[in-house]
């Protein structure tokens, strides 16, 4: 590696670390988010000029820059045209993309290692050692025969982790935008094991068989004469066209793998996934890191991987579930048979839009909770009209976020923001439940279990525990809600039975639209 | 074991960076706000897309008749660099966001 290409990677690596400490404060993270940009633009063209392996530069030029170009082209415009709301399928899409390549370049290296290999070691046994189990040639030993047994673990763990991100992500790309529908089958998680089961073994399986035939290599030159020529010969051809079998039989169970894991976690789980995914791509980039000697790829990989962990786990704490629950898929199951009845229904109250809008208007201090209805709605830019024109009439209006309301932590303040709401009037969790008591009006649109007080007081419910935005604090509550259907888990709100509650059906956005119109006449 | 031992020793450095970048990782994320996480998440996967590199060595190095190294390398290139592009601008469009309340 040339110095200048050290010298790139060190910076491409560096950019990353600081981008990403950038990107976890709002006041940085778009400049963050360029450093990291820039850093990559650096590492990428230094690798395309300056890589050289075994002296030789790289070569193919035409094709590498048709693919980024075609790459560039298509990633700018899919992420130019993408909907704010439609935000999550694509950076499940994105992380795809990542996994496939993974994958492929595990393809080509193993396709590359396994021919020049297993063919080198039949031509020693064929040309260096004669038929009279004479050397006749000339045998660099140690040379021919490093034991790559280490080289195929990190090829196949790249293979296994980035196919099954990629299909991974697929099937989550499709649950989001609704072309795919939850699937699971009794003994859905035993199969699953199985099949994980079957990629190590497989796994396993094929270093032995690489080990044993490079034993074999060692040993003969080794000693020599006292190898049992023949044996061994036919020995190396078989492990070679096993270990291919065994290759594409691995990668094959990767990318079923990747489908039956994804494919029975219910929709709203998909941003954990997602971020799952995620860091597994990353571990999968890592993998190439360790294949090409690359510090930046595996810096970057690895950084991923642990901080992709880590958010991973900060969403499920947000939700009070465990990881191993949203995997297992056992929360849906819990909650039919939870949200079944057993609770009598009650009575709810409808209210009339001019009696909300009224109510809104001659309150002191209003709190909109978005939710997820929100977002299907796009109905963010006309909440913020809302809140302008209360705001206008002396009303003073906040938002309360729920750490997962939308389809990703923090999903709620992207789409706010998009509609120029000021940060500073989104209050995350604990500061909007400390000033619960003292406003007059929730609005809640579209949001359902966060606010749900079964989680607090109810320990037999399946949410309970969870964190919620504490609303029936304050003096009075609208429900936005297109009917009374439970939310993602499936169990009933007593929320919109309590006196103070009123409901006003509709889709969010339509409903807010009428709720404008009026507040302007009052 | 020895191969897999043979090869942790050559790798040492690589381990000891692999090590570290973990506990960076994790140091780096877990003061985030959760107005972030999306943003984060957005930004991490970009800079996961770093696996292009491997696919521009993959296809620089592929001889001219190797078909399989030439298809499958053009296709990761180009997926891995829509994982790069399309990350960091997806990102940069919802941070562009945060940027305008002011």
């Amino acid at each position: 590696m040339s110095g200048l290409l050290t010298l790139a990677y060190l910076i491409g690596s560096i950019t990353f670390i600081v981008g990403l400490k950038m990107l976890s404060n709002p006041a940085t993270a778009r400049k963050g988010n360029l450093i990291a940009a820039g850093g990559m633009f650096i590492a990428i063209i230094g690798t395309i000029f300056l890589y050289e392996e075994n002296g030789e530069r790289l070569h193919n030029y035409g094709w590498i820059f048709g693919g980024l170009f075609i790459g560039s082209v298509v990633g700018v415009l899919a992420a130019k045209k993408v909907k704010m709301t439609a935000m999550p399928e694509m950076v499940s899409l994105f992380n795809g993309m990542g996994g496939a390549c993974a994958m492929l370049i595990s393809i080509v290296e193993f396709d590359h290692l396994a021919n020049h290999n297993f063919i080198d070691l039949a031509r020693f046994f064929k040309e260096v050692v004669g038929p009279g189990l004479t050397i006749s040639g000339d045998i660099h030993v140690g040379e021919s025969f490093t034991n790559p047994a280490g080289k195929y673990l990190i090829i196949l763990l790249g293979l296994i982790i980035g196919s099954i991100s990629f299909a991974g992500s697929m099937v989550a790309w499709g649950k989001l935008n609704g072309k795919v529908k939850d699937f699971s089958f009794n003994g859905q998680h035993i199969m699953n094991l199985l099949v994980l089961a079957l990629i190590v073994i497989g796994t396993a399986w094929l270093l032995f068989d690489v080990h044993h035939a490079y034993g074999n290599g060692e040993l003969f030159v080794g000693n020599q004469m006292r190898g049992q020529g023949i044996g061994m010969k036919l020995d190396v051809q078989q492990a070679g066209s096993i270990v291919h079998i065994l290759f594409y039989t691995v990668f094959a169970l990767s990318l079923i793998y990747g489908v039956m894991f994804v494919m029975p976690i219910g929709g709203a789980d998909m941003p954990v996934v997602i971020s799952l995914l995620n860091s597994f791509t990353g571990v999968a980039a890592a993998c190439g890191g360790f294949l090409y000697d690359n510090p930046v790829m595996l810096t970057g990989g690895i950084l991923v991987g642990s901080a992709g962990t880590i958010l991973t786990i900060l969403m499920c704490k947000a939700m009070n579930r465990s990881l191993k629950n949203v995997l297992i898929g056992s929360f849906g199951a819990k909650a039919t048979s939870a949200g079944g009845g057993s609770k009598e229904q009650g009575n709810y109250k409808e209210v009339t839009i001019s009696d909300a809008a009224v109510m809104m208007r001659y309150a002191g201090k209003v709190m909109i909770v978005p939710g997820y209805g929100l977002a299907v709605a796009q109905a963010q830019h006309v909440c913020h009209e809302l809140e302008k024109l209360l705001e206008e009439k002396g009303v003073e209006v906040n938002y309360a976020i729920h750490p997962v309301a939308g389809r990703m932590p923090g999903h709620m303040n992207v789409l706010l923001a998009e509609a120029d709401v000021p940060y500073e009037k989104l209050e995350e969790m604990e500061t909007a439940n400390a000033a619960m008591p003292n406003t007059d009006v929730v609005l809640v649109l579209g949001a359902n279990d966060v606010v749900n007080p079964a989680a607090k007081n109810d320990p037999s419910s399946p949410i309970y525990g969870m964190p919620i935005l504490e609303v029936e604090l304050a003096k009075m509550v609208i429900v936005n809600k297109r009917s009374m259907k439970p939310g993602y888990a499936g169990i009933e709100n007593e929320l919109f039975f309590q006196p103070k509650t009123s409901m006003l059906f509709g889709d969010a956005k339509s409903v807010l639209q009428q709720l404008v119109a009026e507040v302007k006449t009052l | 074991m020895t191969a897999i031992l043979d090869f942790l020793q050559l790798h040492i450095e690589m381990v000891y960076i692999v090590i570290l970048s973990v506990f960076l990782g994790i140091e780096v994320i877990s003061r985030v706000p959760s107005v972030l996480h999306t943003p984060l998440m957005s930004g991490a996967n970009a800079i996961h897309g770093v696996v292009i590199i491997g696919a521009i060595i993959v296809m620089g190095k592929a001889e001219a008749d190797n078909w399989l190294a030439l298809v499958l390398g053009f296709l990761a290139v180009i997926l891995g660099t829509l994982n790069v592009v399309g990350g960091f601008v997806v990102t940069d469009r919802m941070l562009e966001m945060f940027k305008k309340k002011k």
